[in-house]
């Protein structure tokens, strides 16, 4: 038998949590990394993914000792795990983004025709078969291109810059995140009235 | 290395960004609407929680497990590069609804055409590793 005191403890994980328990959660998670004598930032994962893979024959951007940064690729291996785990275990019987009413409304324009509750977590362009049309294919491969570039050629991405970078006050970092509201805010408001 | 170790960061990390939703392209989408405090709420709380650590670390001289203290490395002082490539990463993150973590994250819950999403990503950051002689920094 299970004690009753996991099953309260995984129906209490299971809640959707709320976003002053993210917050601090991600804060404590960059703490870790820094006791540890490392730094909190997952899209140079994607710069060693590409040593490892031998870019270095093509640009001296890759020439670094990559194996020194293998701690990395475990904590992305980890958060692949995280993601399995909670969405396995730690559902709670629905697997939605709980989206206010205004966001309901305004992706009814987007053609996306969800009930308050309904949102899902992941859209249905998520699926291979929609890398077969011209909209998945823009997200899913465009998307990551933007993300894989933006990244680098900012020298981070929302972990390194949002979280780490300005924890630090680091104006860099600042200019990078007004940055990331620009484009978002591109996207969202000019470019998504076309592409849907 | 210890191994178990980063391991276990990561799958808080996962679980902590599926649970609080930070992961849904829906989620993201509501932020570049204004429409919900959600996702500052996570951002600006762990910025705070983020700037009192950093406070701490300073002046303590805090020692990390490799017995060295805790330094900040300052970043290059420019402009372009961070406005120019953050206005290039943030129009990615709000087509794909994802940033660098949440792709790992959804990977690993199942949505196996990240991996698509992946590749892509390491084209573009090879890519950026090609022309990098050629941008403004």
């Amino acid at each position: 038998m299970v004690p009753d005191f996991l099953i309260q403890l995984k129906d209490f994980i299971s809640q959707p949590w709320p976003w002053w328990v993210a917050g601090p959660m991600i804060a404590l998670i960059m703490f870790i990394l820094l006791f540890f004598g490392k730094e909190f930032g997952i899209s140079a994962n994607l710069r060693i993914m590409c040593a490892a893979d031998g870019a270095g024959e093509f640009s001296d951007f890759f020439k670094f000792d990559w194996q020194s940064q293998g701690w990395n690729l475990m904590v992305a291996l980890g958060a692949m795990f995280g993601g399995y785990i909670a969405s396995h275990y730690f559902v709670g019987g629905s697997d939605v983004a709980h989206v206010s009413a205004a966001t309901v409304e305004s992706l009814k324009e987007l053609g996306f025709n969800y009930k308050q509750g309904e949102v899902p977590l992941v859209p249905e362009f998520y699926s291979w078969e929609s890398l077969f049309t011209l909209r998945g294919l823009i997200i899913i491969v465009g998307g990551g291109f933007l993300v894989g570039f933006g990244a680098r050629y900012a020298g981070g991405c929302t972990s390194g810059h949002a979280i780490s970078g300005l924890s630090a006050l680091q104006l860099p970092s600042l200019i990078a995140v007004v940055g990331f509201f620009i484009g978002g805010l591109v996207m969202t408001h000019l470019v998504f009235p076309i592409l849907f | 290395m210890k191994i178990s170790r980063y391991i276990f960061v990561g799958i808080l990390l996962g679980v902590t960004l599926y649970k609080a939703e930070a992961v849904s392209w829906f989620r993201i989408y509501e932020m570049f609407h204004f429409q919900s405090f959600h996702m500052y709420g996570i951002i600006f709380s762990a910025i705070i929680a983020g700037m009192g650590i950093v406070q701490i670390i300073k002046r303590t001289h805090m020692k990390s497990t490799e017995g060295k203290e805790i330094t900040f490395h300052p970043k290059d002082r420019s402009v372009p590069r961070y406005l120019i490539g953050g206005i290039i990463f943030g129009l990615g993150w709000a087509l794909a609804g994802v940033c660098p973590g949440p792709m790992f994250i959804l990977m690993g819950s199942g949505y196996t055409v990240f991996i698509v999403f992946l590749a892509a990503a390491m084209f573009g950051t090879f890519t950026y590793g090609l022309v990098r002689n050629k941008l403004p920094h």
